[in-house]
């Protein structure tokens, strides 16, 4: 058996019983990382220390594991880019809150995984080192912004990993890579010491190959941080010990398959399917309506999310990328690559003095409908369940030149982001002719993890694969 | 002058005294720093990732001068609409009335300070050397309104400001030191006939001074910039909207090149820091923290202790000078309890005390308020005379003057008041009145009358 | 309510207010770009929002304050300032030369 295939949560019980060492796991990962990083293009960089690092983690929660870590969190001695040309060879001199703490539990940076640059993107090609190629299908794309992570774990080459998601930058790469990825609530996780994009959006977060290997993972990094002031100061459950709660009883509603662009979609028939499963094991599932306003017991369109996202991100993006001016570090602003390019401009141009008020004082106010739609969405359902994406991985190549690429990607996730709701999305579908999948997207309420992890496991366990 | 009239405002930022930055831990000493770019964080440094966390403490830290202010989020002032009144010395003398002028506060802001830029030529180029020791610091902003007509309101009005901001102990304000830095902005108005129009319409330009490190600088500057844009109008010309830099060297202003109008954008709240909002409990307890402000202290000085305006203007001109002042009156008075009669003699009044801390300007950091008091009451005794001189002087009088004796024997009251003038001549005026008094009388009551 | 069209003169105004060096194949190129995007942004501007007040905090978090604490363990040494710097100058940053006077 290669080890590098072990889920978090079994290397660690197989570790602790003794029946594989760690040595024997780091050889085989280090095997799959040889093999398959020139061709996929995931790790950006890789520690050559690693296995002695672990072997000094080895009491440690998390034993020593190898964990793949997108290449926007600040890390002291492997080099930080965020995939762009402006932070080529930036060796952080301070190590990010998530990465901290993840060493801090016996966790080990394997190495530092490609990205959308500066996370712009949906798609892991906008990278300035090169795409990276989706494992299970090399014609397709990953997904994106934090494509090199979903990659890492779909293609074995780490036992989980670390993303990052503005809307939809974990769950849609997970998706479209087969595994699990999980966006916490806004402020449970430290963004302190990771290259921001959105700084009203952000959020670390675990992908793995399981929903417990996220669980694990999420408790871990999760909690307040005195360097981040959005972080909460409710202290993170161990999100493990309510995975096995059920679904029984409980209300689950099934959002925007009622969407023109998903309609009759193969997206469609897996939201259905996955409602059918649920309903199976006890829960009552309904079909919550899409509305042009907000009303009672509907969702509100993601149609106007996507502006309303724009607006927000792109504004907040200018004001991020400010600070890069090639003086203390990396290289002058005429290194941005054209997304970036892109995004600074415009946002400079949306908060600009007369075009603020007009933009984002009124794209906060659409905000300030979107949270109230779902505040009253779970005063009805325990937890939302949609698609992360309108579909299937694309091919290489088809976000070339959009400007509105990633935006219309995430448009499924991007209501509940501006919320800052959390959602995991698990692997729902796979179509056997051309290995890609289809994810199952769970949201919850602010701070109710637990609950999405219970109904994401419940799924996860009754699932039956190749129909 | 009289055809034209000045019209000034000022921008001044202070530096705040906190122990750390204002978003970060970083330590607030730019001044003392032993080398550059040793107080930096990924926060204050502009890292990535580096995320703000504001320093309670300066948020709770504003001057009173404000009567309304509302706080609600970061991106909105702290106070909006405030005043601050100083006394005018009108430059005619003709008349010493002071005239109590108010001069509007736009607003008060908190924010940060920026890295320092240091001009030098390195291998033959000109180049800027950044410290960001200083960056990251926590700055208020007092923007005035143009109300200012002449160079002595605003030295009037940034003594003034010192003296809060030292006795609210949140800056040392130092111009030198570059704690406290100031831009005026100038501009030259030309009178009409209208003057019955209290609606000033303001200059369509203005002329915003920097280099600024002192208030001899502003002053030159100032007046400087004034003779030069009413020079230009009297020569029919127009001066232009511009950023000046004094030269000390060369006692003269001159254009500088404006940095980037980066003012222009970025309008929004900043997303890592959650609103700050404010209870009114809480503005009324911050309130109450705030210690007398000068005005206040010279007024009670005034009547507690029946100083006048000039002392009292003068002991309340630090909080620290009027700190002592109160614990040596304290002191004072305290001794006079222990019933010692011969202190209670030489009580050592208030007034007393204001007089020999202006007069003799004792080191306060040396001396003790107790001791202080002690030195009053000794001097003033050698000063005096010990009681056996003055027994002598009597003694010698009442030998001399025998015609007087006799006359206050005989019941003239006059006859004391020459006796008494005599003592005192003797004594070359010293000694207290009161107790030579009291001694001749003693003396003349063994001889009866 | 219809954002006016981009110019590549409105994208050079911007960008230089940006601080983005463009060519003038990606004036045109980005003003294009913004004029498809505003396309999909005002649609924004059919929704009715309302009284609703503007979000400021997703998650309702208020007065996030530190105390006015030195932390050392934060603070960079001179070196680890100046690590990535290009140009540096006895522990200063360097730049080319900023302000006339």
């Amino acid at each position: 058996m290669k080890l590098n295939t072990l889920t978090l949560t079994n290397a660690l019980a197989l570790l602790k019983k003794k029946e594989i060492s760690l040595e024997e796991l780091y050889r085989d990962i280090e095997k799959a990382i040889e093999e398959k990083n020139n061709e996929l293009n995931i790790y950006l960089t890789v520690d050559k220390e690693a296995m002695k690092k672990a072997r000094q983690a080895q009491e440690l929660p998390l034993g020593g594991l190898p964990i793949a870590v997108k290449d926007n969190f600040l890390t002291i001695g492997l080099p930080t880019t965020a995939s762009s040309n402006v932070l080529d060879g930036f060796m952080p001199p301070y190590e990010s809150t998530v990465t901290k703490r993840l060493k801090e539990s016996g966790g080990v940076v394997i190495g530092k995984t490609n990205m959308d640059a500066w996370a712009h993107g949906s798609s892991t090609e906008t990278s300035d080192f090169g795409p990276t190629k989706n494992p299970r299908n090399l014609k397709h794309l990953p997904g994106g912004s934090s494509g090199g992570s979903a990659a890492a774990v779909a293609a074995d080459m780490c036992i989980a990993a670390i993303g990052s998601e503005t809307a939809g930058s974990i769950r849609q790469p997970a998706a479209w890579c087969g595994v699990v990825g999980l966006k916490p609530t806004y402020g449970r996780v430290s963004r302190a010491g990771v290259v921001a994009m959105g700084s009203s959006l952000d959020c670390p977060g675990p992908i793995g190959k399981t929903v417990e290997d996220c669980a694990v993972l999420l408790h871990v990094i999760a909690g307040k941080d005195e360097y981040d002031g959005t972080t909460s100061s409710q202290t993170a459950p161990r999100y493990q010990k309510n995975l096995k709660d059920g679904v029984k009883g409980m209300r689950i509603g099934l959002c925007y398959t009622d969407h023109p662009k998903l309609v009759g979609t193969p997206v469609d028939v897996a939201m259905r399917e996955a409602g059918k499963v649920f309903e199976r094991l006890g829960a009552k599932v309904e079909l919550v309506k899409l509305s042009k306003s907000v009303k009672p017991n509907t969702i509100l369109t993601p149609d106007y999310a996507i502006g309303l996202y724009t607006i927000v991100q792109r504004g907040e993006v200018s004001s991020n990328l400010a600070r890069y001016d090639g003086i203390r570090y990396g290289e002058d602003r005429s290194h941005f690559g054209e997304e970036a390019k892109r995004r600074i401009a415009l946002g400079t141009f949306i908060l600009s003095k007369g075009y603020a008020d007009k933009y984002y004082v009124h794209a906060q106010k659409v905000r300030s409908l979107y949270i109230q739609n779902f505040k009253e969405l779970f005063e009805t359902y325990d937890v939302l369940v949609s698609s992360p994406s309108p579909g299937f991985a694309l091919p290489i190549g088809a976000s070339a030149g959009d400007p509105m690429f990633g935006e219309l990607q995430d448009m499924l996730v991007e209501p509940s982001s501006l919320a800052g709701l959390p959602g995991i999305s698990i692997p729902c579908f796979r179509d056997p002719e051309t290995n890609l999948y289809l994810g199952l997207n769970i949201m919850a309420n602010h701070w109710q993890e637990e609950k999405m992890f219970a109904v994401a496991y419940t799924f996860e366990q009754n699932i039956r694969w190749d129909p | 002058m009289g055809k034209y009239e000045p019209i000034i405002g000022l921008e001044i930022h202070v530096e705040l005294a906190t122990a750390s930055k204002m978003f970060c831990g970083c330590k607030n000493d730019p001044f003392f720093a032993s080398d550059p770019n040793i107080y930096t964080c990924p926060v204050c440094l502009g890292m990535p990732g580096g995320l703000p966390v504001p320093n309670k403490k300066a948020v709770e830290f504003y001057p009173d001068l404000p009567k309304g202010y509302q706080i609600s989020q970061y991106d909105k002032p702290l106070a909006i609409h405030g005043s601050l009144e100083i006394f005018n010395y009108p430059i005619n003398q003709s008349t010493n009335n002071q005239i109590k002028e108010k001069i509007r506060i736009r607003r008060v802001h908190i924010e940060e300070d920026t890295g320092k830029l240091i001009h030098a030529t390195i291998e033959g180029k000109r180049v800027s050397l950044v410290d960001f020791n200083r960056s990251g610091v926590p700055l208020v902003e007092v923007v005035t309104e143009p109300d200012f007509r002449t160079v002595e309101e605003v030295d009037q009005f940034l003594k003034k400001l010192q003296q809060i901001i030292r006795y609210l102990s949140i800056s040392g304000a130092d111009m030198e030191k570059g704690s406290m830095r100031l831009e005026p902005s100038i501009s030259i108005l030309p009178i009409t006939n209208t003057t019955n129009n209290p609606i000033i319409q303001y200059p369509t330009y203005r002329v915003e001074l920097k280099n600024i490190n002192s208030f001899r600088f502003a002053r030159k500057a100032i007046e400087y910039e004034i003779e030069r844009q009413t020079a230009m109008l009297d020569r029919g010309e127009q001066p232009i909207q511009q950023t000046r830099g004094w030269s000390e060297d060369k006692g003269v202003t001159l254009p500088q090149r404006a940095k980037e109008e980066a003012q222009d954008y970025r309008y929004f709240p900043e997303p890592d820091i959650p609103p700050m909002r404010w209870e009114k409990s809480q503005i009324s307890k911050l309130k109450s923290q705030i210690p007398e402000l000068p005005d206040q202290k010279k007024e009670r000085f005034m009547k507690t202790y029946g100083l006048s305006d000039y002392d009292s203007d003068l002991i309340t001109e630090t909080r620290k000078l009027a700190d002592y002042f109160e614990e040596a009156v304290k002191v004072a008075e305290s001794t006079l309890d222990t019933g010692n009669q011969h202190i209670k003699q030489h009580h050592i009044s208030p007034k007393k005390i204001a007089n020999w801390m202006i007069n003799k300007q004792p080191d306060i950091d040396a001396i003790l308020p107790s001791q202080l008091v002690q030195d009053i009451r000794a001097a003033s005794l050698v000063v005096d005379v010990s009681i056996d001189e003055i027994t002598g002087a009597i003694e010698q009088v009442v030998r001399e003057q025998s015609k007087a004796m006799s006359d206050y024997q005989k019941g003239k009251e006059q006859a004391l008041m020459f006796l008494l003038g005599q003592v005192i001549k003797e004594l070359k005026g010293k000694g207290d009145k009161q107790i030579i008094t009291e001694k001749l009388k003693e003396k003349l009551a063994l001889y009866g009358r | 309510m219809k954002t006016k069209k981009f110019t590549p003169k409105d994208v050079a105004k911007i960008a230089k207010l940006a601080r983005i060096p463009v060519t003038l194949q990606e004036e045109k190129q980005l003003a294009d770009g913004f004029n498809a995007t505003m396309n999909v942004v005002d649609q924004l501007f059919k929704v009715d929002v309302g009284n609703v007040e503007p979000t400021s905090h997703v998650t309702g978090s208020m007065n996030v304050f530190r105390e006015d604490d030195v932390d050392v363990t934060r603070t960079f040494t001179q070196e680890q300032a100046l690590l990535n710097a290009k140009r540096t100058h006895n522990g200063f940053f360097v730049v080319d030369h900023l302000l006339e006077e």
